[in-house]
């Protein structure tokens, strides 16, 4: 009898990466739908269309790199590429601008540096940052979030497709009728204007914490990345040290003067952070690996986006941050390796 | 009854994974009748392979030496059985490095005569630790842990340091292997008496048994034998059932909480760590006078139609051990000589049990695993790796052949236990691809002090010759300033004499 014969171990492994990817695109699920109820239906095609860009851009580079096009498609990794590019773009965007982002995203910053595993930068986020230089005032359409008993006019189901697809709003509706500044935007004026955080909080549109609308996508962004702990999808040293990089300054400054600082809780549930901390800064291929590394990168990020927010020129600054400390990535790992096992210290190592 | 403790060093990640070793532990240890025909290889531990002593046609009995140990490090083996030798020849085994060597085939006459047995050691205090350390030598045994190191040398060297620790191994956290559980539970008096012999030799007065968690029947076992020996210089440590905590470094770094150094032993932390079989096999043979002719192995699976622990003779051909046990299952594809993480695939079943075959493992059907994908350094694999290692960066340097990188990272301290690979999403085989980077670097090694030695050479020779072209032209010089000393006179007697010798020379030739 001749058995078949295979290097050791003899288990198979428990997980794949395909089955990572597709567990990222459910903890998004929630997110989506909250997203939907109070910004309208434009993520979807927002979705539909970095979908089809990011697809077609990996499928495109893999045929011209002469590799397996199956294989990465079927890896979702393009898929959660697509599904951050739509989150990250206002809820309103032109066909032009999210396809521009995919591409760029999937062909220049992913494909261009060797493909999955060997980018340098979060694909997504490079995307996004492209688009957010090349067509600034696109980027501005965030429609207004449902308010219940706040007068509050949106496009139709109709009157988005046609918006995506033409980048025009019908006459009767005007871009002021539909959009409003966002919460982040409103605070960086607000504090530039010399106005107290309390005074510009005291609105409505400002929520409890990060803004009507955005700060429950916030929390079911949330929800979605405890999922993803819980499932050791994600490990816990990102997503914390992104929290505390932004938490610890804006908090200490808001501890200081909470008339010109805005709270903690407004930066913590404004704006992309939760995205970041669970879901962009988690991407381990431009992400630091070593537990400690994870920390100071996920710090790194966290403190970077704080530092945007108040003193930069951005109203946020999630990509920026996120792109910079991804540029860091190499020297974290290399000096945040840990103590070998039986070697006496990280020195000694070193000089070996 | 002396109390498990707990008070333990910590291991970062391992792997918590199912045991499947309860089929096999239902029963108890079967033994196997003595098979037609017995297969020794003479390279059945660490070193070099036995010479052997016995020549073809000759009649053997049980327990006569065949093949005597060679060089420093080697081990004798000993005829499991009587009968008659009937070839000398290459025969397939299992190991990492090659499919055949040298095997002793004994066809056996069934009747199992003994041999005049040496005198057993008994009581064996009685005996000074320098002549127990020289009657070890001559029993073949072996660390049945896996890793085969005569032990007597393991010993001897351990004698040289200055030793706090005996350490008996009965950590069995691989999952399917039992055969130490059984062992435990049905031989914990052999295994504490062994312990007491090895402590004598040692002369040291602390023994720690260190025992998982899951295996309260083993534990119980130890606890009444020593109950019943009375003896308060061995303690049973009870440790966490993880992945892989009963590799011998890390053993030690539960019970002591030492670190074994980098390239070291764990003698360098004071520590001696014997498995328990090892133990066993030195109670058969300085208490009973029976060297290391049979051994306990589990034999499981799901390729296995009764899984069972049986003891077997070395040299049982596997295809023996599994008609025994009832055959295989029609499932059967993947024959294993040891655990599933670390044990080797053999496509033969002619190969025989030998001291360290802990378990014939025969599984089913190759998972179809999805292709190799790209590394997307999601650091889990340095998330259970024991050591601390990044198995992500050496992948990337094995992958670049950049040994200077390999070794900073530690490659050499890779245990190669396999937990990276189980959580890797891109099913990347990262402990084969270590093996291997491991393999080229011994080799880059070996080429390196190959080169040297040769440059060495080189070197030494040009300056030989140099030196020789000196004296050499200082001798010409001298023997000119002498002609010239002497005179025309001299140097015409001279060319004479040379013609003359050419002259003749030329003669000669005709």
């Amino acid at each position: 009898m001749e058995f078949q014969r295979h290097d050791a171990p003899f288990f198979t492994p428990r997980t794949d990466v395909a089955s990572i990817m597709r567990q990222v695109l459910y903890a998004l699920i929630p997110a989506v739908l909250a997203h939907v109820w109070f910004f309208g239906p434009g993520i979807l095609f927002n979705l539909i269309i970095a979908a089809l860009f990011c697809l077609a851009g990996e499928a495109a580079m893999m045929k011209i790199r002469r590799r397996p096009v199956q294989a990465a498609l079927a890896d979702y990794s393009a898929m959660v590429t697509a599904a951050i590019i739509a989150f990250a773009l206002p809820s309103l965007t032109p066909w032009w601008v999210t396809a521009t982002a995919s591409l760029f995203g999937i062909v220049v910053a992913k494909h261009l540096y060797g493909g999955l595993g060997f980018n340098v930068f979060n694909p997504a986020m490079a995307g996004y940052v492209v688009v957010l230089i090349a067509f600034p005032m696109d980027l501005n359409l965030w429609t207004a979030p449902r308010m219940g008993d706040i007068d509050y006019q949106y496009p139709t189901l109709l009157e988005t497709i046609r918006y995506t697809l033409t980048g025009v709003l019908p006459s009767d509706l005007g871009f002021d009728a539909v959009s409003r500044a966002t919460p982040l935007d409103q605070v960086k004026s607000g504090l530039s204007n010399m106005r107290t955080f309390d005074e510009i909080h005291n609105n409505p549109m400002m929520g409890h914490f990060g803004g009507r609308g955005w700060e429950w996508v916030s929390n079911f962004v949330a929800l979605g990345g405890i999922w993803l702990l819980l499932k050791k999808i994600i490990r816990w040293q990102i997503p914390l040290g992104v929290l505390a990089g932004l938490l610890i300054p804006s908090g200490f400054l808001y501890w200081v003067d909470a008339g010109v600082h805005a709270s903690p809780g407004f930066y913590l549930f404004s704006g992309a952070t939760m995205l970041c901390a669970f879901f962009v800064a988690t991407d381990p291929v431009s992400a630091a690996t070593s537990p400690k590394g994870r920390l100071i990168y996920g710090f790194g990020i966290g403190f970077m986006i704080y530092a945007v927010r108040r003193w930069g020129s951005y109203a946020d600054g999630v990509a920026f941050a996120v792109l910079l400390m991804n540029l860091a990535t190499p020297a974290i790992d290399y000096l945040t390796r840990p103590r070998i096992v039986g070697h006496r210290k990280l020195e000694k190592w070193r000089q070996e | 009854m002396s109390a498990p403790t707990f008070d333990l060093g910590t291991l970062h990640g391992g792997l918590r994974m199912p045991a499947c070793k309860d089929e096999s532990t239902a029963r108890v240890i079967q033994h196997i009748p003595i098979p037609t025909q017995l297969v020794l290889p003479l390279a059945q531990h660490a070193g070099e392979p036995a010479h052997p002593v016995v020549s073809i046609g000759e009649r053997v009995l049980r327990g006569q030496l065949i093949a005597d140990a060679d060089g420093m490090i080697s081990a004798p083996v000993h005829a499991s059985s009587s009968g008659k030798i009937v070839a000398i020849e290459q025969w397939p085994v299992s190991r990492r490095l090659g499919e055949n060597a040298p095997c002793i085939v004994i066809e056996c006459d069934g009747l199992d005569s003994p041999v005049q047995l040496s005198e057993p050691i008994v009581p064996f205090e009685k005996v000074d630790p320098e002549s127990l350390l020289q009657k070890i030598l001559h029993g073949g045994i072996v660390g049945l842990g896996g890793a085969v190191f005569p032990t007597a040398q393991k010993l001897m060297a351990a004698t040289a340091e200055s030793l706090e620790h005996l350490i008996i191994n009965g950590v069995e956290c691989e999952p399917y292997i039992s055969c130490d559980d059984v062992l435990m539970r049905e031989h914990a008096a052999e295994i504490v008496i062994g312990a007491q012999i090895l402590l004598h030799a040692l002369q040291l007065d602390h023994c720690l048994i260190a025992v998982e968690s899951d295996k309260p029947e083993a534990i119980h076992a130890l606890a009444d034998a020593l109950t019943e020996l009375q003896d308060s210089r061995i303690v049973i440590k009870q440790i966490p059932t993880i992945y892989p905590s009963g590799a011998e470094d890390q053993v030690v770094q539960l019970v002591t909480k030492k670190e074994v150094p980098t390239g070291g032993l764990p003698t360098d932390v004071g520590c001696l760590v014997q498995n328990v079989g090892t133990a066993v096999a030195v109670h058969n043979w300085i208490n009973d006078g029976e060297p290391l002719i049979s051994r306990v192995t589990t034999v499981t699976g799901d390729g296995i139609a009764a899984p069972m622990n049986v003891m077997a003779r070395i040299g049982t051909t596997i295809a023996d051990v599994v008609n025994f046990v009832g055959g295989y299952t029609d499932r059967a594809k993947r024959l294993i000589i040891g655990g599933p993480m670390t044990g080797k695939a053999v496509s033969t079943d002619r190969v025989p049990l030998v001291k360290a075959t802990n378990t014939i493992l025969v599984l089913s059907e190759t998972p179809a695993v999805g292709t190799e994908q790209p590394c997307i350094r999601c650091g889990e694999c340095a998330q259970v790796c024991p050591i601390l290692l990044l198995p992500q960066q050496l992948y990337w340097y094995a992958c670049a052949d950049d040994e200077a990188k390999l070794r900073s990272y530690g490659l050499i301290d890779c245990i190669e236990c396999g937990c990276c690979d189980l959580v890797c999403p891109s099913h990347i085989p990262l402990t084969a691809d270590f093996r291997m980077a491991k393999a080229r670097m011994r080799e880059l090694a070996d080429e390196t002090a190959r080169a040297e030695r040769a440059r060495k050479r080189f070197e030494s020779r040009t300056v030989r010759l140099e030196r020789e072209q000196l004296q050499r032209a200082q001798e010409l010089l001298e023997q000119r300033k002498k002609v010239q000393k002497a005179g025309p006179q001299a140097i015409q007697e001279i060319l004479e004499r040379s013609k003359s010798k050419d002259n003749s020379a030329s003669e000669k030739d005709e």
